[in-house]
């Protein structure tokens, strides 16, 4: 005799896993833990007010006022697409022109903004200040900026910390972030 | 005549007993990437582009921070306001709040702490400024401006 095989019917599977899809396609939201990373300075009362003398030539000053004008060394500037070279060359200048920093220990990259700058052109030049910076540690290390970059996210593996101390070897991040002016809010 | 019948039943129909198959695969995929937000965001968020960009390794030690002009303005006006968790914090109220995420932690884990600060392109810089004061205050110096990744300038 015959027996009946027992069958769940299946037709409909592909309609409940499409639902399924669905939901967790419209809820789903892919985590962004990627930006632009700073670290902060000790909190202002630790730190005495101390009266730091820093030569002129050490500085390279970009300030932007409230409506989001620049001001780079004094000069106003509307283009910016050779800001990123400028500040390697000033970085690695080492005393060749007197008029650029020592050494890249002493060079200090000082960004200023106004209360009323908007977060967009902060990030803007920030990221060409950073640029700049892990251009030179990128090449120091003998790596892409790409690369460089990565195995300073993770340094937990002991190549990436290779790579990253090869590259940051006798230049800092010199990259001041000064409180903001106080014209517009 | 039949010995010369032309075959017209000719198969047309796409098989569809491996589109369940298919689809479960897109399913898992989605279920295994999905993270179910806890938060509802309240801000506008329209996040700057960068270039540079760093990726915070470990999640556990990332707290978040919204910063933005509040969605409902109607509600709760045009000014850009500060959002931690769930709800609309001052900026004074943000050491406590350093000091919770940091509870949450291990103890050899909390000078590690990340802050990320999300935030949205058309704030100004003074409330960022102010917060991060405080967040220097609570002694968490780590800081992440969350961006999105600009392809045009990839070199």
């Amino acid at each position: 005799m015959a027996r009946s095989t027992p069958d769940i019917p299946n037709a409909s599977m592909a309609d409940i896993a499409f639902l399924l899809l669905t939901f967790f396609l419209v809820t789903t939201t892919m985590p962004n833990n990627r930006g632009l990373s700073i670290a902060l300075p000790p909190p202002p009362e630790a730190t005495p007010p101390e009266d730091v003398k820093i030569q002129e030539r050490n500085m390279f000053k970009i300030q932007i006022n409230s409506s989001d004008a620049l001001l780079i060394e004094g000069e106003p500037r509307e283009d910016i697409s050779t800001l990123k070279d400028e500040i390697k060359a000033f970085v690695l200048n080492k005393g060749k022109d007197p008029a650029s920093s020592d050494s890249p220990e002493k060079a200090i990259v000082s960004f200023k903004t106004d209360r009323g700058t908007s977060h967009r052109r902060f990030i803007e030049l920030l990221d060409i200040i950073q640029g700049a910076y892990y251009d030179i540690y990128a090449e120091q290390a003998g790596v892409t900026n790409q690369k460089f970059r990565e195995a300073a996210s993770d340094l937990s593996i002991p190549e990436n910390k290779a790579i990253y101390e090869k590259g940051r070897e006798g230049i800092p991040l010199n990259i001041s972030i000064a409180d903001p002016t106080k014209v517009g809010n | 005549m039949s010995k010369f019948k032309k075959k017209t039943e000719v198969k047309q129909e796409i098989p569809t007993s491996s589109m369940p198959d298919v689809v479960f695969m897109l399913l898992f995929f989605f279920m295994v990437t999905t993270e179910l937000r806890e938060t509802s965001i309240e801000v506008k968020q329209q996040v700057p582009k960068a270039t540079q960009l760093r990726k915070l390794m470990r999640k556990g030690l990332v707290a978040n921070l919204y910063i933005g002009e509040p969605v409902k303005s109607q509600q709760f006006g045009k000014e850009p306001k500060i959002q931690a968790d769930d709800v609309f914090i001052d900026t004074k109220d943000i050491i406590r709040w350093v000091n919770e995420q940091k509870a949450k932690l291990d103890e050899v884990e909390r000078d590690q702490l990340t802050v990320a600060l999300k935030v949205d392109r058309d704030a100004k810089r003074g409330l960022i400024s102010d917060v991060e004061t405080e967040l220097r205050k609570a002694n968490a110096r780590k800081l992440l401006y969350t961006t999105l990744e600009d392809k045009q300038d990839e070199n």
